[in-house]
């Protein structure tokens, strides 16, 4: 690996930004050593906070498992409550202030521009963070992770969420300020690569994800000091999702970044077009900011031409976006792997994939379960009418396990593979544990999914502590739920493990300092291949166009089968 | 490469398979956001939203005055109360319970209002699996035709405090 890595970027002859750098000994780029520090701590809170939300899991997972029924009710609220917050917003914030860090730095061949807004920025994160935790095992916030207004938690709650937002805002503002300096001394010439463009993407998002979070959230926390009157609850909700959806775009613009870095890693693709490539992360920054209508399709006071334009993205532009990235990552893997020579037929080139690299399977991974299962239901959940036979129910959370767990979270951690040899510079302990990781974790979270999903098509609601007093519902329902149990077991084994891994590995792990970390696994190239030979060949994808026509038939099937599904229930206006 | 500098001339047509995804794509899209729309004026399920401003106290005595002008019976200390066809129903949801029971008649379309006097509900009938959000402070009204007859739990199904497990009512359909 490390020679067609070193082949592929030549270090910067720069002497002068040595002293602040390091070369790497494994890429050969310049590692800006600030930056790399703030990424070590921000990847080790977020791995911290995995773990609680992780725990969290089990005990829920459990409880929702009918014949199991662990934890006592006041106790379910409450961990559901520490689980949404500690995924959904910690675990997933931090990594990507991480991955904001290097993006901004190693591929521009620039320098962090300030360790002190750095350690600011990191400061009230982690201060909000524990604030949130503390206040909810407390007992005093029990309004689950989205407090909708009546509820009321303890003004700590609010103020650690408002702490958790400047700190990320204060990170993304180094990053931005990175940006600009790289320009203005020109670390390097041209357009920043599609990575960072990625990066930058995300980052335009969650500034106005996290301005929401201040507009619904500071209004709420003065209303718990009693200093306001309560803001309205149908304002909550519209701007409270402002920040509740639009910041699952930030991950997927995250996610998405993750898996064209990975693709090339793995399989040395390079990406199709840049310029579709880039399109597609424009249309997000456009279209994704009224995905928070997603959350009032069946919601009092907001008419049919709001929710009809505002779910469909105008037009459906961000879910094209996903599409489009559903099409050029395999499609650059497929390139660059019939070049290396591995031509067979549709999918010979899928056979020699380098599957024993953890980060790869699990990327790979990430793109099928996001794509097959996020993405379809989403967009099929989130149609205006439809969500009728879908609001508040499991089908939801299938959705979202399968968007921001399986997709998400499964990319992160596959990137994990790289970030622990490449910036904490110790080789992975426990190899052959690594690599049956993913596949351990993705497995259990697709049985999740589709448990909570089938579940929730039988009406089983989402943040429900027993499904049993109600009499509504059978054995299926059930046998879904236990479904559900079995994957999260599986799961949050996988991601014991990993955290097992990372946390050996940065204790334990064996050094690399001057030499290339211990190699995952590259796709390998046959005699006589030749890099770029097909850089012309338009048709060359035959696979992955296979592959995404399989996709849309899917998807269209889906699709149909939810307005059948509606048009048999009674009719309403 | 994704993590190096493009090349100066990056900037170029998507061509062949992929122009041909992006088309596919592009009129997925198209299908998908016209359905919603054709929905709203052929389909027979559609949210629109209608809602008025309401104190919970006011929604409380309207509910209490249509309990007592259309009351035919009592379940478990809870009336039943069945609106005339066509006309208004009105359904208070607070924790933990949904009240009145309604009675309606297969194929007639009532009005049937919610809003909640607390917390926000989620008014979640089963096993229709059909889902609507209930707000305080909000007048949320439902035109229902009921198609089917039988006995339906209406479930709450948004968080609303420690009984919300044990939140139901129930609509009677004849």
């Amino acid at each position: 690996m490390s020679s067609t890595l070193t082949a592929t970027f030549p270090a910067s002859p720069d002497p002068a930004a040595r002293a602040l750098t390091r070369k790497c000994d494994t890429t050969g780029l310049n590692v800006c050593l600030e930056a790399e520090r703030f990424i070590k701590f921000n990847a080790v809170s977020a791995v911290v906070f995995l773990l609680i939300g992780g725990i969290a899991a089990l005990l829920l997972a459990l409880t929702r498992w009918q014949a199991v029924h662990l934890l006592r009710v006041d106790w379910f609220y409450r961990i559901l409550t520490l689980h949404g917050l500690n995924m959904l917003i910690f675990w997933i914030l931090f990594f990507e202030v991480a991955v904001l860090y290097f993006a901004c730095t190693t591929p521009l061949n620039a320098r962090l521009f300030s360790a002190k807004v750095a350690w600011a920025g990191f400061a009230q994160m982690v201060t909000g963070a524990l604030m949130v935790n503390y206040i909810i095992l407390k007992g005093q916030a029990d309004v689950l992770m989205t407090s909708y207004l009546p509820l009321l938690a303890h003004p700590l709650f609010y103020l650690g969420i408002i702490l958790v937002a400047t700190g990320t805002l204060t990170g993304v503002f180094n990053f931005f300020a990175t940006l600009y300096v790289a320009r203005r001394d020109r670390t390097y010439e041209g357009s920043v690569p599609l990575v960072t463009f990625g990066a930058t993407a995300a980052a335009i998002i969650a500034v106005v994800t996290l301005l929401h979070g201040a507009i619904v959230m500071i209004p709420t926390f003065t209303f718990s000091m009693g200093w306001t009157a309560q803001p309205d609850p149908m304002w909550y909700r519209m701007i409270w999702w402002g920040l509740g959806h639009q910041s699952q775009q930030v991950n997927v613009c995250a996610m998405v970044a993750v898996w064209y870095l990975i693709a090339q890693l793995a399989t040395g693709a390079r990406p199709i077009n840049e310029t579709v490539c880039r399109t597609a992360f424009l249309l997000y920054v456009l279209f994704i900011n009224i995905a928070s209508a997603h959350h009032l399709l069946v919601d009092p006071a907001v008419g049919a031409t709001w929710k009809i334009w505002n779910t469909s993205y105008a037009m459906y532009l961000a879910v094209l976006a996903s599409m489009i990235h559903g099409f050029t990552v395999p499609a650059s893997v497929e390139l660059a792997m019939r070049e290396k020579g591995h031509t067979k037929g549709l999918f010979g080139w899928v056979v020699a994939l380098p599957w024993r690299n953890p980060a790869f399977a699990g990327a790979v991974l990430s793109v099928l379960i996001f794509g097959f299962i996020g993405g379809i239901t989403g967009v099929t959940l989130g149609t205006q009418q439809i969500n009728i036979i879908a609001h508040n129910t499991l089908r939801i959370t299938g959705h979202f396990h399968a968007t921001v767990v399986g997709g998400t979270s499964l990319a992160f951690m596959a990137l994990a593979y790289y970030v622990i040899p490449l910036i904490f510079r110790r080789d992975f302990i426990w190899r052959p544990a690594a690599r049956i990781q993913p596949w351990l974790f993705g497995g259990g979270i697709l049985l999740v999914s589709l448990g909570m999903s089938f579940a929730g098509s039988m009406g089983v609601p989402r943040r429900i502590y027993d499904i049993d007093q109600s009499g509504a519902f059978g054995a299926a329902a059930h046998l879904m739920l236990g479904v559900m149990g079995l994957g999260a077991l599986a799961a949050v084994a996988g991601l014991l493990l990993f955290v097992l891994l990372c946390v050996g590995t940065i204790l334990a792990g064996e050094r690399n300092e001057g030499r290339p970390m211990a190699d995952w696994g590259v796709a390998s190239t046959l005699a006589g291949a030749r890099e770029g030979s097909l850089a012309d060949d338009h048709w060359a994808v035959k696979g992955t166009v296979a592959l995404t026509a399989v996709f849309l038939v899917c998807f269209a099937v889906y699709y149909f089968a939810n307005w059948k599904a509606l048009a048999d229930v009674w009719p309403v206006r | 490469m994704s993590l190096s500098i493009p090349a100066r001339d990056w900037y170029k047509a998507p061509a062949g398979a992929e122009k041909l995804w992006i088309g596919l794509a592009l009129l997925w899209c198209f299908v998908m956001s016209l359905m919603m729309p054709y929905w709203h004026f052929r389909g027979k399920q559609n949210s629109r939203g209608e809602a008025y401003s309401v104190q919970p106290m006011d929604f409380f005595q309207r509910t209490e005055k249509f309990v007592a002008a259309n009351k035919v019976g009592e379940r478990g200390g809870v009336p039943i109360v069945e609106p005339a066809p066509g006309g208004e129903a009105y359904l208070v949801a607070r924790m933990w319970a949904w009240y009145p029971i309604l009675k309606l008649r297969q194929g007639e379309t009532y009005r049937v209002h919610l809003s909640s006097l607390d917390l926000q509900h989620g008014f979640s009938l089963q096993p229709l699996n059909m889902n609507f959000q209930v707000l305080p402070g909000y007048d949320h009204v439902l035109t229902l035709t009921p198609t089917s007859k039988g006995e339906f739990t209406i479930v709450c199904n948004e968080f609303c405090g420690i009984g919300h497990d044990k939140m139901f009512g129930k609509i009677l359909v004849e």
